[in-house]
Protein backbone atom coordinates (compact mmCIF):
# COMPACT_ATOMS: atom_id res chain seq x y z
CA UNK A 1 0.00 0.00 0.00
CA UNK A 2 1.27 3.38 -0.18
CA UNK A 3 2.72 5.48 2.12
CA UNK A 4 0.01 7.28 4.29
CA UNK A 5 2.03 10.33 4.33
CA UNK A 6 2.35 9.98 0.53
CA UNK A 7 0.14 12.10 -2.03
CA UNK A 8 -2.77 10.28 -2.74
CA UNK A 9 -4.82 10.30 0.67
CA UNK A 10 -8.04 10.42 1.28
CA UNK A 11 -8.90 13.49 0.79
CA UNK A 12 -6.78 13.53 -2.72
CA UNK A 13 -8.58 10.52 -3.62
CA UNK A 14 -12.34 11.18 -2.41
CA UNK A 15 -12.20 14.08 -4.60
CA UNK A 16 -10.93 12.13 -7.54
CA UNK A 17 -13.92 9.66 -7.45
CA UNK A 18 -17.01 12.34 -6.62
CA UNK A 19 -15.30 15.51 -8.26
CA UNK A 20 -17.56 18.69 -6.87
CA UNK A 21 -18.94 21.57 -9.01
CA UNK A 22 -18.40 19.18 -12.31
CA UNK A 23 -19.45 20.16 -15.47
CA UNK A 24 -19.65 23.63 -16.99
CA UNK A 25 -21.60 26.75 -16.47
CA UNK A 26 -24.54 27.38 -19.04
CA UNK A 27 -24.10 31.43 -18.68
CA UNK A 28 -20.52 31.55 -17.12
CA UNK A 29 -19.20 35.06 -17.60
CA UNK A 30 -15.36 34.04 -17.52
CA UNK A 31 -14.15 30.79 -19.09
CA UNK A 32 -10.81 29.64 -19.91
CA UNK A 33 -9.35 26.22 -20.88
CA UNK A 34 -6.18 24.42 -19.88
CA UNK A 35 -3.45 22.08 -20.87
CA UNK A 36 -0.91 20.14 -20.04
CA UNK A 37 0.38 18.75 -23.01
CA UNK A 38 3.00 16.56 -21.69
CA UNK A 39 0.98 14.80 -19.83
CA UNK A 40 -2.31 15.47 -21.52
CA UNK A 41 -4.14 16.61 -18.63
CA UNK A 42 -7.11 18.67 -20.20
CA UNK A 43 -9.68 21.12 -18.23
CA UNK A 44 -12.14 23.60 -18.61
CA UNK A 45 -13.34 26.33 -16.60
CA UNK A 46 -16.24 28.37 -16.59
CA UNK A 47 -17.50 30.43 -13.67
CA UNK A 48 -19.94 32.97 -13.15
CA UNK A 49 -18.36 36.40 -11.59
CA UNK A 50 -20.91 39.33 -11.30
CA UNK A 51 -19.48 42.13 -9.26
CA UNK A 52 -16.06 40.58 -9.06
CA UNK A 53 -17.59 37.89 -6.85
CA UNK A 54 -17.32 33.67 -7.70
CA UNK A 55 -21.13 33.06 -7.75
CA UNK A 56 -20.43 29.69 -9.29
CA UNK A 57 -18.10 27.89 -10.60
CA UNK A 58 -17.50 24.04 -12.67
CA UNK A 59 -14.96 22.27 -14.72
CA UNK A 60 -14.34 18.75 -16.45
CA UNK A 61 -11.68 17.60 -18.46
CA UNK A 62 -9.22 14.58 -18.68
CA UNK A 63 -6.77 14.71 -16.19
CA UNK A 64 -4.66 12.42 -13.36
CA UNK A 65 -6.21 12.19 -10.02
CA UNK A 66 -4.03 14.93 -8.77
CA UNK A 67 -5.30 17.16 -11.40
CA UNK A 68 -8.33 16.50 -10.94
CA UNK A 69 -8.86 16.43 -7.07
CA UNK A 70 -6.84 20.15 -7.24
CA UNK A 71 -9.48 21.37 -9.54
CA UNK A 72 -12.23 20.41 -7.20
CA UNK A 73 -11.18 21.22 -4.08
CA UNK A 74 -10.39 24.37 -5.67
CA UNK A 75 -13.58 25.17 -6.94
CA UNK A 76 -15.25 24.35 -3.62
CA UNK A 77 -12.54 26.49 -1.99
CA UNK A 78 -13.08 29.81 -4.03
CA UNK A 79 -17.05 29.02 -4.40
CA UNK A 80 -18.30 32.46 -2.83
CA UNK A 81 -14.78 34.51 -3.10
CA UNK A 82 -14.42 37.33 -4.24
CA UNK A 83 -11.57 37.77 -6.81
CA UNK A 84 -8.81 39.01 -4.65
CA UNK A 85 -9.32 36.28 -1.96
CA UNK A 86 -8.92 33.72 -4.88
CA UNK A 87 -5.99 34.97 -6.45
CA UNK A 88 -4.60 35.26 -3.30
CA UNK A 89 -5.03 31.80 -3.08
CA UNK A 90 -3.81 30.92 -6.10
CA UNK A 91 -0.25 32.86 -5.09
CA UNK A 92 -0.16 30.36 -2.28
CA UNK A 93 -1.43 27.32 -3.67
CA UNK A 94 1.27 27.87 -6.75
CA UNK A 95 3.80 28.86 -3.60
CA UNK A 96 3.35 25.14 -1.97
CA UNK A 97 3.41 23.28 -4.58
CA UNK A 98 6.85 24.72 -6.18
CA UNK A 99 8.15 24.58 -2.25
CA UNK A 100 8.54 28.51 -1.55
CA UNK A 101 5.53 28.53 1.24
CA UNK A 102 6.81 27.22 4.17
CA UNK A 103 3.25 25.78 5.87
CA UNK A 104 4.06 25.73 9.30
CA UNK A 105 6.20 29.24 9.71
CA UNK A 106 4.50 31.19 6.79
CA UNK A 107 0.86 32.60 7.21
CA UNK A 108 -1.48 31.32 4.65
CA UNK A 109 -5.25 30.69 3.54
CA UNK A 110 -4.75 27.16 1.76
CA UNK A 111 -6.75 25.50 4.86
CA UNK A 112 -7.48 21.39 3.58
CA UNK A 113 -5.65 22.61 -0.03
CA UNK A 114 -2.83 21.44 2.23
CA UNK A 115 -2.89 18.37 1.11
CA UNK A 116 -1.07 19.19 -2.11
CA UNK A 117 1.78 20.32 -0.11
CA UNK A 118 3.55 16.51 -0.78
CA UNK A 119 3.71 17.70 -4.47
CA UNK A 120 6.66 19.62 -3.88
CA UNK A 121 8.81 16.43 -3.01
CA UNK A 122 7.41 15.17 -6.88
CA UNK A 123 8.85 17.63 -9.60
CA UNK A 124 7.03 16.17 -12.09
CA UNK A 125 3.65 16.03 -10.48
CA UNK A 126 3.61 19.58 -9.38
CA UNK A 127 2.36 20.92 -12.97
CA UNK A 128 -0.80 18.84 -12.29
CA UNK A 129 -1.72 20.06 -9.09
CA UNK A 130 -1.39 23.78 -10.20
CA UNK A 131 -2.44 23.49 -13.55
CA UNK A 132 -6.45 24.13 -12.27
CA UNK A 133 -5.34 27.07 -10.35
CA UNK A 134 -3.21 28.64 -13.79
CA UNK A 135 -6.75 28.31 -15.48
CA UNK A 136 -8.65 29.95 -12.92
CA UNK A 137 -5.69 32.22 -13.53
CA UNK A 138 -6.22 32.49 -16.80
CA UNK A 139 -10.10 33.08 -16.23
CA UNK A 140 -9.65 36.15 -14.62
CA UNK A 141 -7.82 37.56 -16.92
CA UNK A 142 -10.20 36.77 -19.92
CA UNK A 143 -6.93 34.32 -21.55
CA UNK A 144 -8.93 32.22 -23.44
CA UNK A 145 -6.05 28.52 -22.96
CA UNK A 146 -3.63 28.24 -20.80
CA UNK A 147 -0.75 25.52 -19.87
CA UNK A 148 1.96 25.22 -17.64
CA UNK A 149 4.89 25.06 -20.16
CA UNK A 150 7.12 27.49 -21.70
CA UNK A 151 7.25 30.74 -20.10
CA UNK A 152 3.88 30.08 -17.80
CA UNK A 153 5.91 27.28 -16.57
CA UNK A 154 6.07 27.59 -12.57
CA UNK A 155 9.00 24.97 -12.76
CA UNK A 156 10.88 27.56 -14.71
CA UNK A 157 10.57 30.09 -11.08
CA UNK A 158 13.15 28.89 -8.89
CA UNK A 159 12.32 27.00 -6.05
CA UNK A 160 13.17 28.10 -2.57
CA UNK A 161 15.01 30.68 -1.73
CA UNK A 162 18.31 29.58 -3.15
CA UNK B 1 -2.41 -19.58 -5.29
CA UNK B 2 0.88 -17.80 -6.39
CA UNK B 3 3.04 -19.47 -7.97
CA UNK B 4 6.65 -18.59 -7.06
CA UNK B 5 9.37 -17.98 -10.10
CA UNK B 6 12.53 -18.52 -9.84
CA UNK B 7 14.52 -15.36 -11.25
CA UNK B 8 16.74 -17.15 -13.56
CA UNK B 9 14.24 -19.35 -14.44
CA UNK B 10 14.40 -19.01 -18.76
CA UNK B 11 13.51 -21.62 -20.63
CA UNK B 12 14.38 -19.79 -23.96
CA UNK B 13 18.50 -20.30 -23.41
CA UNK B 14 19.27 -22.55 -20.91
CA UNK B 15 23.02 -20.79 -20.93
CA UNK B 16 21.72 -17.54 -20.40
CA UNK B 17 22.24 -17.02 -16.42
CA UNK B 18 20.31 -13.35 -15.47
CA UNK B 19 21.72 -13.41 -12.09
CA UNK B 20 25.17 -13.23 -13.98
CA UNK B 21 24.29 -10.69 -16.59
CA UNK B 22 22.50 -8.45 -13.50
CA UNK B 23 25.96 -9.21 -12.12
CA UNK B 24 27.18 -6.82 -14.76
CA UNK B 25 25.03 -3.70 -13.88
CA UNK B 26 26.09 -1.65 -10.98
CA UNK B 27 22.75 0.61 -11.08
CA UNK B 28 20.59 -2.40 -10.81
CA UNK B 29 21.97 -2.78 -7.18
CA UNK B 30 20.22 0.42 -6.30
CA UNK B 31 17.34 0.78 -3.96
CA UNK B 32 14.50 3.69 -4.82
CA UNK B 33 12.98 4.80 -1.93
CA UNK B 34 14.04 2.01 0.26
CA UNK B 35 12.50 -0.61 -2.20
CA UNK B 36 15.20 -2.81 -5.19
CA UNK B 37 15.10 -0.93 -8.42
CA UNK B 38 13.11 -2.72 -10.93
CA UNK B 39 13.94 -0.94 -13.71
CA UNK B 40 11.12 -1.58 -16.60
CA UNK B 41 11.70 1.85 -18.74
CA UNK B 42 14.43 0.29 -20.87
CA UNK B 43 12.27 1.76 -23.85
CA UNK B 44 12.98 5.11 -23.20
CA UNK B 45 17.13 4.91 -21.86
CA UNK B 46 19.04 1.06 -21.26
CA UNK B 47 21.48 0.60 -18.45
CA UNK B 48 25.56 -0.21 -19.46
CA UNK B 49 27.48 -2.69 -18.08
CA UNK B 50 30.40 -2.48 -15.92
CA UNK B 51 32.66 -3.10 -19.32
CA UNK B 52 31.04 -0.40 -21.20
CA UNK B 53 31.83 1.98 -18.14
CA UNK B 54 35.47 1.06 -17.89
CA UNK B 55 35.75 1.37 -21.52
CA UNK B 56 35.04 5.15 -20.94
CA UNK B 57 37.31 5.34 -18.23
CA UNK B 58 40.12 3.85 -19.93
CA UNK B 59 39.89 6.36 -23.25
CA UNK B 60 39.43 9.14 -20.84
CA UNK B 61 41.89 8.37 -18.26
CA UNK B 62 44.75 6.91 -21.11
CA UNK B 63 43.65 7.29 -24.71
CA UNK B 64 41.85 10.71 -25.15
CA UNK B 65 42.79 13.12 -27.65
CA UNK B 66 41.07 15.02 -31.08
CA UNK B 67 40.55 12.38 -33.78
CA UNK B 68 41.98 12.48 -37.53
CA UNK B 69 44.24 15.36 -36.78
CA UNK B 70 47.55 15.79 -35.15
CA UNK B 71 50.60 12.97 -35.64
CA UNK B 72 51.34 12.43 -32.49
CA UNK B 73 50.99 9.16 -30.00
CA UNK B 74 47.52 9.59 -28.59
CA UNK B 75 45.98 11.23 -31.13
CA UNK B 76 47.02 8.44 -33.29
CA UNK B 77 45.46 6.11 -30.42
CA UNK B 78 42.20 8.14 -30.31
CA UNK B 79 41.73 8.01 -33.77
CA UNK B 80 42.67 3.93 -34.14
CA UNK B 81 39.94 3.48 -31.48
CA UNK B 82 37.24 5.61 -32.51
CA UNK B 83 37.27 4.27 -36.04
CA UNK B 84 37.48 0.51 -34.65
CA UNK B 85 34.15 1.05 -32.91
CA UNK B 86 32.95 2.04 -36.00
CA UNK B 87 33.62 -1.24 -37.10
CA UNK B 88 31.81 -2.69 -33.97
CA UNK B 89 29.14 -1.13 -34.78
CA UNK B 90 29.21 -1.68 -38.57
CA UNK B 91 29.83 -5.51 -38.00
CA UNK B 92 26.66 -5.49 -35.54
CA UNK B 93 24.72 -4.30 -38.20
CA UNK B 94 26.48 -6.76 -40.94
CA UNK B 95 27.22 -3.77 -42.53
CA UNK B 96 29.08 -4.39 -46.09
CA UNK B 97 31.48 -1.70 -45.40
CA UNK B 98 32.48 0.22 -42.11
CA UNK B 99 32.04 3.85 -44.23
CA UNK B 100 28.95 3.00 -44.45
CA UNK B 101 28.33 3.89 -40.59
CA UNK B 102 28.23 7.05 -39.78
CA UNK B 103 28.50 8.13 -36.06
CA UNK B 104 25.41 10.42 -34.75
CA UNK B 105 24.47 11.99 -31.75
CA UNK B 106 21.81 9.55 -31.54
CA UNK B 107 18.67 8.58 -33.70
CA UNK B 108 16.92 11.89 -34.26
CA UNK B 109 20.15 13.19 -35.43
CA UNK B 110 20.23 10.19 -37.57
CA UNK B 111 17.14 11.16 -39.21
CA UNK B 112 17.53 14.83 -39.71
CA UNK B 113 21.05 13.95 -41.35
CA UNK B 114 19.29 11.59 -43.63
CA UNK B 115 16.38 14.69 -44.13
CA UNK B 116 18.86 17.25 -45.04
CA UNK B 117 21.38 15.31 -46.72
CA UNK B 118 19.12 13.32 -48.64
CA UNK B 119 15.55 14.86 -48.64
CA UNK B 120 16.57 18.57 -49.27
CA UNK B 121 18.24 16.82 -52.49
CA UNK B 122 15.95 14.51 -53.77
CA UNK B 123 12.50 15.61 -52.68
CA UNK B 124 10.91 18.24 -53.96
CA UNK B 125 7.22 20.25 -54.33
CA UNK B 126 4.84 17.26 -55.20
CA UNK B 127 6.54 14.63 -53.87
CA UNK B 128 5.06 12.26 -51.29
CA UNK B 129 6.68 10.73 -48.18
CA UNK B 130 5.06 7.31 -46.49
CA UNK B 131 5.64 7.07 -42.74
CA UNK B 132 3.61 4.98 -40.78
CA UNK B 133 1.08 5.98 -37.77
CA UNK B 134 3.64 4.31 -35.02
CA UNK B 135 6.51 6.46 -35.93
CA UNK B 136 7.83 8.42 -33.24
CA UNK B 137 8.26 12.57 -33.43
CA UNK B 138 11.63 12.12 -34.68
CA UNK B 139 10.65 10.53 -37.84
CA UNK B 140 7.54 12.64 -38.68
CA UNK B 141 9.04 15.91 -37.46
CA UNK B 142 11.68 16.54 -39.44
CA UNK B 143 9.85 14.91 -42.71
CA UNK B 144 6.81 17.56 -42.41
CA UNK B 145 9.21 20.20 -41.83
CA UNK B 146 11.28 19.16 -45.82
CA UNK B 147 7.53 19.01 -46.55
CA UNK B 148 6.52 22.22 -45.62
CA UNK B 149 9.93 23.46 -46.98
CA UNK B 150 9.36 21.79 -50.38
CA UNK B 151 5.88 21.26 -50.56
CA UNK B 152 5.98 17.53 -50.27
CA UNK B 153 3.38 15.45 -48.97
CA UNK B 154 3.13 13.19 -46.24
CA UNK B 155 0.99 9.81 -46.65
CA UNK B 156 0.41 7.64 -43.63
CA UNK B 157 0.09 3.81 -43.26
CA UNK B 158 -2.74 3.18 -40.92
CA UNK B 159 -2.68 0.86 -38.04
CA UNK B 160 -4.91 -1.73 -36.67
CA UNK B 161 -6.20 -2.57 -33.39
CA UNK B 162 -3.53 -4.58 -32.63
CA UNK B 163 -1.03 -2.04 -33.39
CA UNK B 164 -0.20 -3.76 -36.67
CA UNK B 165 0.79 -2.04 -39.69
CA UNK B 166 -2.21 -1.92 -42.34
CA UNK B 167 0.48 -3.65 -45.32
CA UNK B 168 -2.32 -3.64 -48.25
CA UNK B 169 -3.00 -0.14 -47.13
CA UNK B 170 0.97 0.73 -46.96
CA UNK B 171 1.04 -0.61 -50.52
CA UNK B 172 -1.71 1.34 -51.85
CA UNK B 173 -0.25 4.51 -50.78
CA UNK B 174 2.61 3.95 -53.33
CA UNK B 175 1.88 6.12 -56.71
CA UNK B 176 3.98 8.21 -59.69
CA UNK B 177 4.41 10.83 -56.78
CA UNK B 178 6.19 8.39 -53.78
CA UNK B 179 9.86 9.40 -53.01
CA UNK B 180 10.40 7.98 -49.75
CA UNK B 181 9.67 5.57 -46.64
CA UNK B 182 10.28 6.11 -43.15
CA UNK B 183 9.15 3.05 -40.80
CA UNK B 184 10.13 2.03 -37.78
CA UNK B 185 11.67 -1.74 -36.84
CA UNK B 186 9.94 -1.85 -33.60
CA UNK B 187 7.60 0.60 -32.28
CA UNK B 188 8.34 2.01 -28.80
CA UNK B 189 4.84 3.05 -27.25
CA UNK B 190 2.96 -0.11 -28.53
CA UNK B 191 6.43 -3.02 -29.10
CA UNK B 192 4.74 -4.30 -32.48
CA UNK B 193 7.31 -5.41 -34.92
CA UNK B 194 6.71 -4.48 -37.88
CA UNK B 195 7.42 -6.63 -41.51
CA UNK B 196 10.27 -4.04 -42.64
CA UNK B 197 11.84 -6.63 -44.78
CA UNK B 198 8.98 -7.04 -47.24
CA UNK B 199 7.80 -3.13 -47.15
CA UNK B 200 11.02 -2.28 -48.03
CA UNK B 201 11.25 -5.03 -50.53
CA UNK B 202 7.94 -3.02 -51.86
CA UNK B 203 9.40 -0.19 -52.13
CA UNK B 204 12.16 -1.01 -54.22
CA UNK B 205 10.69 -2.40 -57.00
CA UNK B 206 9.28 1.18 -57.09
CA UNK B 207 12.12 2.64 -56.78
CA UNK B 208 11.26 4.03 -53.61
CA UNK B 209 14.62 4.38 -50.78
CA UNK B 210 13.68 3.30 -47.38
CA UNK B 211 14.90 4.53 -43.98
CA UNK B 212 14.78 2.52 -40.81
CA UNK B 213 13.90 3.96 -37.03
CA UNK B 214 16.04 0.90 -35.69
CA UNK B 215 16.48 2.66 -32.13
CA UNK B 216 13.85 0.07 -30.98
CA UNK B 217 15.10 -2.97 -32.47
CA UNK B 218 18.63 -2.68 -31.81
CA UNK B 219 18.07 -3.59 -28.10
CA UNK B 220 16.07 -6.49 -28.67
CA UNK B 221 16.80 -8.14 -32.53
CA UNK B 222 19.95 -9.89 -34.68
CA UNK B 223 20.20 -7.26 -36.96
CA UNK B 224 21.15 -7.43 -40.94
CA UNK B 225 21.17 -4.22 -42.97
CA UNK B 226 22.25 -6.42 -46.08
CA UNK B 227 19.43 -8.67 -45.14
CA UNK B 228 17.50 -6.28 -44.87
CA UNK B 229 18.16 -4.13 -47.88
CA UNK B 230 17.04 -0.81 -46.11
CA UNK B 231 18.83 2.06 -47.75
CA UNK B 232 18.85 3.83 -43.78
CA UNK B 233 18.82 2.36 -40.38
CA UNK B 234 19.30 4.40 -37.52
CA UNK B 235 19.95 3.26 -33.86
CA UNK B 236 21.00 5.20 -30.40
CA UNK B 237 23.75 4.38 -28.57
CA UNK B 238 21.75 4.85 -24.62
CA UNK B 239 19.40 2.23 -25.77
CA UNK B 240 21.74 -0.64 -26.58
CA UNK B 241 23.60 -0.27 -22.80
CA UNK B 242 25.51 2.40 -24.42
CA UNK B 243 25.90 6.01 -23.62
CA UNK B 244 23.75 9.17 -24.31
CA UNK B 245 25.14 11.52 -27.09
CA UNK B 246 26.40 9.15 -29.42
CA UNK B 247 24.25 7.05 -32.17
CA UNK B 248 24.59 5.69 -35.65
CA UNK B 249 23.14 5.73 -39.26
CA UNK B 250 23.97 2.89 -41.51
CA UNK B 251 23.30 3.91 -45.20
CA UNK B 252 24.16 2.36 -48.35
CA UNK B 253 27.67 3.06 -49.22
CA UNK B 254 26.06 4.39 -52.77
CA UNK B 255 23.23 6.50 -51.46
CA UNK B 256 25.23 8.40 -49.08
CA UNK B 257 27.86 9.20 -51.94
CA UNK B 258 24.90 11.15 -53.98
CA UNK B 259 23.74 12.69 -50.61
CA UNK B 260 25.13 16.78 -49.64
CA UNK B 261 26.74 17.52 -46.43
CA UNK B 262 23.88 18.21 -43.36
CA UNK B 263 26.49 19.89 -40.81
CA UNK B 264 29.69 22.00 -42.56
CA UNK B 265 32.71 22.44 -40.48
CA UNK B 266 35.86 20.73 -39.69
CA UNK B 267 36.65 16.87 -40.73
CA UNK B 268 34.06 16.95 -43.25
CA UNK B 269 36.40 18.94 -45.88
CA UNK B 270 39.23 17.69 -47.90
CA UNK B 271 40.33 21.12 -48.74
CA UNK B 272 38.95 25.18 -48.32
CA UNK B 273 39.22 28.00 -49.43
CA UNK B 274 37.03 30.62 -49.30
CA UNK B 275 36.05 30.05 -53.62
CA UNK B 276 35.71 26.34 -53.27
CA UNK B 277 35.43 23.82 -50.64
CA UNK B 278 36.03 20.08 -51.75
CA UNK B 279 33.80 17.61 -49.17
CA UNK B 280 35.35 14.68 -47.38
CA UNK B 281 34.33 10.95 -48.57
CA UNK B 282 32.42 9.44 -46.78
CA UNK B 283 31.49 8.79 -43.66
CA UNK B 284 33.42 11.96 -42.89
CA UNK B 285 31.54 13.97 -45.05
CA UNK B 286 29.18 13.93 -42.31
CA UNK B 287 30.68 14.25 -39.15
CA UNK B 288 31.68 17.50 -39.02
CA UNK B 289 33.38 18.82 -35.85
CA UNK B 290 34.87 16.39 -33.26
CA UNK B 291 32.53 14.08 -32.33
CA UNK B 292 31.50 12.30 -29.75
CA UNK B 293 34.77 10.13 -29.43
CA UNK B 294 34.15 9.05 -26.02
CA UNK B 295 30.76 7.94 -26.49
CA UNK B 296 31.28 6.07 -29.82
CA UNK B 297 33.91 4.06 -28.47
CA UNK B 298 31.68 3.21 -25.61
CA UNK B 299 28.80 2.58 -28.50
CA UNK B 300 31.20 -0.05 -29.52
CA UNK B 301 31.97 -1.28 -26.00
CA UNK B 302 28.30 -1.59 -25.95
CA UNK B 303 27.80 -3.56 -29.13
CA UNK B 304 30.46 -5.96 -28.09
CA UNK B 305 28.58 -6.61 -25.22
CA UNK B 306 25.55 -7.66 -26.35
CA UNK B 307 26.88 -9.69 -29.31
CA UNK B 308 28.98 -11.77 -26.52
CA UNK B 309 25.88 -12.67 -24.63
CA UNK B 310 24.38 -12.85 -28.22
CA UNK B 311 21.02 -11.35 -29.55
CA UNK B 312 19.63 -14.39 -30.12
CA UNK B 313 19.89 -15.52 -26.40
CA UNK B 314 18.72 -11.95 -25.56
CA UNK B 315 15.60 -12.36 -27.78
CA UNK B 316 14.82 -15.48 -26.04
CA UNK B 317 14.82 -14.44 -22.92
CA UNK B 318 13.01 -11.25 -23.31
CA UNK B 319 10.50 -13.02 -24.64
CA UNK B 320 9.96 -14.91 -21.99
CA UNK B 321 9.64 -12.19 -19.83
CA UNK B 322 7.40 -10.26 -22.52
CA UNK B 323 4.86 -13.79 -22.42
CA UNK B 324 4.70 -13.49 -18.49
CA UNK B 325 4.07 -9.90 -18.64
CA UNK B 326 1.01 -10.25 -20.66
CA UNK B 327 -0.27 -13.66 -19.38
CA UNK B 328 -0.12 -12.12 -16.46
CA UNK B 329 -1.39 -8.35 -17.29
CA UNK B 330 -4.46 -10.11 -18.93
CA UNK B 331 -6.09 -11.93 -16.08
CA UNK B 332 -6.01 -9.15 -13.98
CA UNK B 333 -9.35 -7.29 -13.93
CA UNK B 334 -8.95 -3.48 -15.04
CA UNK B 335 -6.09 -3.55 -17.33
CA UNK B 336 -5.96 -3.77 -20.86
CA UNK B 337 -3.22 -3.79 -22.14
CA UNK B 338 -2.20 -1.59 -25.66
CA UNK B 339 -0.52 -3.31 -28.54
CA UNK B 340 -1.30 -7.33 -29.30
CA UNK B 341 0.35 -7.40 -32.09
CA UNK B 342 1.30 -10.53 -32.80
CA UNK B 343 4.75 -10.22 -33.80
CA UNK B 344 6.22 -7.88 -30.60
CA UNK B 345 9.24 -6.78 -28.47
CA UNK B 346 9.48 -6.61 -25.11
CA UNK B 347 7.30 -3.85 -24.62
CA UNK B 348 3.87 -3.76 -22.68
CA UNK B 349 2.07 -0.48 -22.92
CA UNK B 350 -0.97 -0.63 -20.62
CA UNK B 351 -4.13 0.96 -19.15
CA UNK B 352 -5.71 0.42 -15.54
CA UNK B 353 -9.50 1.44 -15.75
CA UNK B 354 -10.35 4.58 -13.50
CA UNK B 355 -6.35 5.60 -13.42
CA UNK B 356 -4.59 8.06 -15.01
CA UNK B 357 -1.13 6.78 -16.16
CA UNK B 358 0.87 9.73 -14.31
CA UNK B 359 -0.59 8.54 -11.10
CA UNK B 360 -0.25 5.06 -11.85
CA UNK B 361 3.62 6.32 -12.42
CA UNK B 362 3.89 7.80 -9.28
CA UNK B 363 2.40 4.82 -6.93
CA UNK B 364 4.59 2.28 -8.70
CA UNK B 365 7.81 4.25 -7.98
CA UNK B 366 6.51 3.85 -4.62
CA UNK B 367 7.47 0.18 -4.64
CA UNK B 368 10.55 1.28 -6.74
CA UNK B 369 9.50 0.09 -10.01
CA UNK B 370 10.40 2.54 -12.84
CA UNK B 371 7.79 2.73 -15.72
CA UNK B 372 7.12 5.25 -18.26
CA UNK B 373 4.12 6.96 -18.50
CA UNK B 374 2.81 9.17 -21.15
CA UNK B 375 2.34 9.39 -24.77
CA UNK B 376 5.58 8.28 -25.35
CA UNK B 377 6.80 10.57 -28.13
CA UNK B 378 4.30 9.26 -30.27
CA UNK B 379 1.12 10.90 -29.70
CA UNK B 380 -0.52 9.93 -33.19
CA UNK B 381 -0.65 6.30 -31.78
CA UNK B 382 -2.74 7.13 -28.35
CA UNK B 383 -5.13 9.17 -30.77
CA UNK B 384 -5.49 6.15 -32.62
CA UNK B 385 -5.73 4.16 -29.65
CA UNK B 386 -8.04 6.85 -27.80
CA UNK B 387 -5.96 7.40 -24.91
CA UNK B 388 -4.01 10.29 -23.65
CA UNK B 389 -1.29 8.28 -22.93
CA UNK B 390 -0.07 5.09 -21.23
CA UNK B 391 1.89 3.21 -18.58
CA UNK B 392 4.90 1.45 -20.09
CA UNK B 393 6.88 -0.91 -18.77
CA UNK B 394 9.90 -1.95 -21.31
CA UNK B 395 12.05 -4.99 -20.45
CA UNK B 396 15.73 -5.38 -21.15
CA UNK B 397 17.73 -8.82 -20.76
CA UNK B 398 18.96 -8.05 -17.48
CA UNK B 399 15.16 -7.78 -15.83
CA UNK B 400 13.75 -10.84 -14.47
CA UNK B 401 10.39 -12.94 -14.38
CA UNK B 402 10.38 -12.33 -10.61
CA UNK B 403 10.63 -8.14 -11.84
CA UNK B 404 7.29 -8.85 -13.94
CA UNK B 405 5.78 -10.58 -10.74
CA UNK B 406 7.17 -6.98 -8.63
CA UNK B 407 5.09 -4.95 -11.45
CA UNK B 408 2.05 -7.33 -11.41
CA UNK B 409 2.27 -6.69 -7.13
CA UNK B 410 2.68 -2.61 -7.58
CA UNK B 411 -0.19 -2.65 -10.50
CA UNK B 412 -2.70 -4.46 -7.50
CA UNK B 413 -1.79 -2.13 -5.10
CA UNK B 414 -2.44 0.72 -7.57
CA UNK B 415 -5.66 -0.52 -8.00
CA UNK B 416 -5.87 -0.93 -4.20
CA UNK B 417 -5.36 2.87 -3.90
CA UNK B 418 -8.05 3.76 -6.35
CA UNK B 419 -10.60 1.73 -5.15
Amino acid sequence: MADPKALYQEVILDHNRKPRNWGSLAHASHRAEGHNPLCGDHLKLTLDMPNDRIDAIAFEGESCAICKASASMMTAAVKGKTRDDAETLIQEFRDMATGKLDLVREAHHLGRLAVFAGVRDLPTRVKCAILPWHTLHAAFNAVASTTTEAEDDPMHAPIGDA
Amino acid sequence: MKTVVPARQTRGDPSFDVERVRADFPILKLKVGGKPLVYLDNAASSQMPQAVLDRIVRYRTTQHSNIHRAVHTLSEIATREYEEARGKVARFLNAREEREVIFTSGTTDAINLVMHGYGRKFIGKDDEIILTTLEHHSNIVPWQMLAEEKGAKIRVVPVNDAGELDIDAYEKLFNEHTRFVGVMHVSNALGTINPIKAMIAFAHARGVPVLVDGAQAAPHLKLDVQDLDCDFYAFSGHKVCGPTGVGALYGKAAVLERMQPFKGGGDMILSVTFEKTVYNTIPFKFEAGTPPIAGAIGLGAAVDYLSALGMDAIAAHELELLNHATEALNRMPGVRIIGTAEKKAAVVSFAIEGVHPHDVGTLLNQDGIAVRTGHHCAQPVMKRFGVPATSRASFAFYNTLAEVDALVTGIRNVQKVFT
